[in-house]
C-alpha cells in the first residue's frame, strides 16, 4: 500500500490530538508514516504504532539549533522526495502552514491548505476546503508532485488501530540551513497555562465579544466555559480591547473552531467572525440586539442581557448536574 | 534601504462572492479593494520610512487590470512606485505559480526588506510569505505583531499559542505582519492626488522570463473538482429573555446532550 507521510507534533512523547486525527485520516488513504522532530522515545513510537504508523522518521535537529519550521520543512521534503508518498499531511495553523508551504516549493508540488476532509480519489487524495468565509465547499486535488495538504483540527475523530503495529524507526539527519536564510528566536516568554482545553480542539467553546462590556465582564464567559468544561474564545473586538489574550481570537485572522457546542455571548457575528465558527455543530447565541447577524446561524438564540442570562445559566447547570 | 510591499486586489468582504464557470473566483462580477490585511503591511512600511529606517517603498501586485485600484489606494497611503504584473495567461494561477511570478518580480525590483500581510482575504492560504522566502533564499518571519529595523536586521515580535517570541532576521529578509501590527492610516486628500502621479509599471510574463505554460489554470499544481455552497443552517429558535431564558437554554442544551 502507498505511504502517507504525517508530520506529528508531540509534547514530551504525548502525541497532540490533531496529529492523532491525521494518522486516522492517513489510514483511509494508505499506510501512515510519521515524521517526528527530535528523539522518538519508546512511548512515542508505541503510541504511533497504536495509531497505525508503520514507519517513524525521527528527525535529528540540526546543530547548532536551526529555525524549526525550516528544519521541519527540509526533513519533510527530503523524506517525501526519497519515499514518494501519495500525500503529506500537516496540521493547519501558523507553524504547520509555514512548513507545508516550504515543503511544497522544495518538492515543486501542489498544496491544499485548511482541508476539512480528505478522501481517497481515483487520481490521488481529494481534499475538501471551506472557503469564502465558510460559505462554500471546494473539492480539489493536487495534479503535480506529492500532494501537500494541511488539515484543520477536528476533521475526523482519532481512533487507534485494532491491532497495534511495531513501527520501523529510521533516524533522519537534516543538513543545517544556511545561516543567512534563517531567522533566530532571540527571546521567548512562555504564556501561562489556563488548564482549559486547547481552543481548536475543544468540544465546547464559549466565546465573548463586545457585548461583554469589560474585562470583568469577560470573567463571566470564563466561568461558563469552566462550568461546561470548555475552552474560552473571543471575537476580535474583545481581543482588541484586551479583555482577553489575543490567541483566543476566533475568525478570519484568528482561529477556526468546529466544536460540538459554540456559545457566543455578546458577539454580533460579523462575517469575519462567522468564518471561524460556522462549522460548529450546535451554535447558541446570546445578544441584546435581535438584529445581530449571529442569530442567522444560531440553533438557539436568546435576545437578552448576557449579564443576567449567563449567571442564571451557570446556576442552572450546577443545579441540573447536582 | 528599499522596501517591497506585496499587495492584492480582492473582492469586498460584504459583496456576494461567486465562482465563475471555470470554478475560479469570479473577480469580474464583484466589487474589489486593496486587501484589508495588506493595508497593515503598507502601514508598517510607511512607519519604517517615517522612522528613518527605510528610504523607498515599492508595491508589487499581480492581478487583473482592475488590480490597479488597489495599487492606487496603497500609493495614496504613501510610498513611491508600484509594479503590476498583468498578463491574460495568469488567470487561474495557483499558489505555486503565484509565488513563482512574485519571486521573479521581486528579484527584478530589488529590495532589502519584503513586507506582506498575514494572508489574503480571498484565498486565505497564508502560504505566499514562506513560499517566497523559500524561492528567494530569504530568512522569513511570518505573522509578526511588531517589527523594527536595526543594525542591518529586522527584529520582530510574534505570538504563538505557547509563547511571545522575539525573532531577528538579517537583511535582506521577508516579514509578514498581522492585523495587530498597528491600524492602517486612511489616505489623505493630498495623498490621493499625489498617487495619480506616482509611476506604476506593468510587467508581463515575458518581461519576467516566465513561460505562460508554467502558470494559469494549465500550469497549476492543483485542480478544483467541485464547488458547492454550504447548505444553509436550519433556522433556529430565537427567544426573548423574560426571566426564563437560562432555564429554556439549559433545556435546549440538555435535549441535545450538551450538558
Amino acid at each position: 500500500m502507498s505511504t502517507v507521510l504525517v508530520l506529528v507534533q508531540h509534547d514530551d512523547g504525548v502525541i497532540r490530538k490533531p496529529s492523532l486525527e491525521l494518522l486516522t485520516l492517513a489510514r483511509r488513504l494508505g499506510d501512515p508514516a510519521a515524521v517526528v522532530y527530535g528523539d522518538a522515545g519508546e512511548p512515542l513510537v508505541d503510541a504511533l504504532g497504536r495509531h497505525g504508523a508503520t514507519t517513524v522518521y525521527a528527525v535529528a535537529p540540526p546543530e547548532p539549533s536551526a529555525y524549526r519550521p525550516v528544519a521541519e520543512a527540509s526533513a519533510v521534503a527530503e523524506i517525501a522526495a526519497r519515499t514518494a508518498p501519495i500525500a503529506v499531511l500537516i496540521t493547519s495553523g501558523p507553524g504547520g502552514t509555514e512548513v507545508a508551504a516550504r515543503a511544497a516549493v522544495r518538492l515543486d508540488a501542489g498544496i491544499i491548505t485548511d482541508a476539512v476532509q480528505v478522501r481517497a480519489g481515483s487520481d490521488g487524495p481529494v481534499a475538501t476546503q471551506s472557503v469564502f468565509a465558510g460559505s462554500w465547499f471546494v473539492e480539489g486535488r493536487v495534479c503535480r508532485g506529492t500532494p501537500v495538504i494541511t488539515v484543520r483540527p477536528n476533521a475526523v475523530t482519532p481512533e487507534p488501530v485494532a491491532e497495534p503495529v511495531s513501527p520501523v524507526v529510521e533516524r533522519v539527519e537534516v543538513a543545517a540551513p544556511m545561516p543567512a536564510a534563517v531567522p533566530r528566536v532571540v527571546a521567548s516568554r512562555p504564556k501561562a497555562a489556563t488548564g482549559r482545553p486547547e481552543l481548536t480542539e475543544a468540544a465546547v467553546v464559549v466565546a465573548g465579544g463586545r457585548g461583554v462590556g469589560s474585562a470583568e465582564g469577560f470573567a463571566l464567559i470564563e466561568r461558563l466555559a469552566d462550568a461546561l468544561g470548555g475552552a474560552v474564545g473571543a471575537s476580535r473586538a474583545a481581543t482588541d480591547l484586551t479583555w482577553c489574550p489575543h490567541e483566543l481570537q476566533i475568525g478570519q485572522t484568528g482561529k477556526t473552531v468546529t466544536p460540538q457546542l459554540y456559545l457566543a455571548g455578546g458577539i454580533s457575528g460579523a462575517i469575519q467572525h462567522r468564518a471561524g465558527m460556522q462549522g460548529s455543530r450546535t451554535i447558541v447565541a446570546i445578544n441584546k440586539d435581535p438584529k445581530a447577524p449571529i442569530f442567522q446561524v444560531a440553533d438557539f438564540g436568546v435576545v437578552g442581557d448576557l449579564h443576567t442570562v449567563l449567571p442564571a445559566l451557570i446556576d442552572e447547570i450546577a443545579k441540573r448536574r447536582g | 534601504m528599499k522596501i517591497a510591499v506585496l499587495i492584492k486586489y480582492v473582492p469586498e468582504a460584504t459583496a456576494t462572492w461567486r465562482f465563475a464557470d471555470d470554478r475560479a473566483l469570479d473577480r469580474d462580477g464583484v466589487e474589489g479593494r486593496l486587501s484589508e490585511l495588506d493595508e497593515y503591511a503598507v502601514e508598517q512600511a510607511l512607519r519604517l520610512v517615517e522612522a528613518g529606517a527605510a528610504t523607498e517603498i515599492g508595491y508589487l501586485t499581480m492581478g487583473p487590470p482592475r488590480a490597479v485600484d488597489a495599487v492606487r489606494k496603497a500609493l495614496a497611503m504613501g510610498g513611491d512606485r508600484a509594479v503590476h504584473v498583468l498578463d491574460d495567461a495568469l488567470h487561474g494561477t495557483d499558489a505555486m505559480g503565484t509565488s513563482l511570478v512574485l519571486a521573479a518580480a521581486l528579484g527584478r525590483m530589488g529590495f532589502d526588506l519584503v513586507i506582506c500581510g498575514m494572508a489574503s482575504t480571498d484565498a486565505e492560504m497564508s502560504v505566499l510569505p514562506a513560499m517566497l522566502a523559500e524561492r528567494l533564499g530569504l530568512p522569513a518571519v511570518v505573522n509578526a505583531a511588531a517589527l523594527r529595523v536595526e543594525d542591518s536586521a529586522v527584529a520582530c515580535e510574534r505570538d504563538t499559542d505557547d509563547a511571545t517570541e522575539e525573532v531577528v532576521a538579517p537583511l535582506p529578509a521577508l516579514v509578514s505582519v498581522t492585523d495587530r501590527s498597528g491600524e492602517a492610516r486612511y489616505p489623505s486628500f493630498k495623498g490621493i492626488v499625489a498617487a495619480k502621479k506616482k509611476p506604476v509599471t506593468t510587467w508581463s510574463l515575458a518581461d519576467l522570463g516566465i513561460e505562460a505554460a508554467r502558470v494559469g489554470t494549465g500550469g497549476a499544481a492543483t485542480e478544483v473538482l467541485t464547488v458547492q455552497p454550504r447548505p444553509p443552517r436550519e433556522a433556529g429558535t430565537v427567544i426573548t429573555d423574560e426571566g426564563d431564558a437560562a432555564a429554556r437554554l439549559a433545556d435546549f442544551l440538555a435535549a441535545n446532550k450538551l450538558l
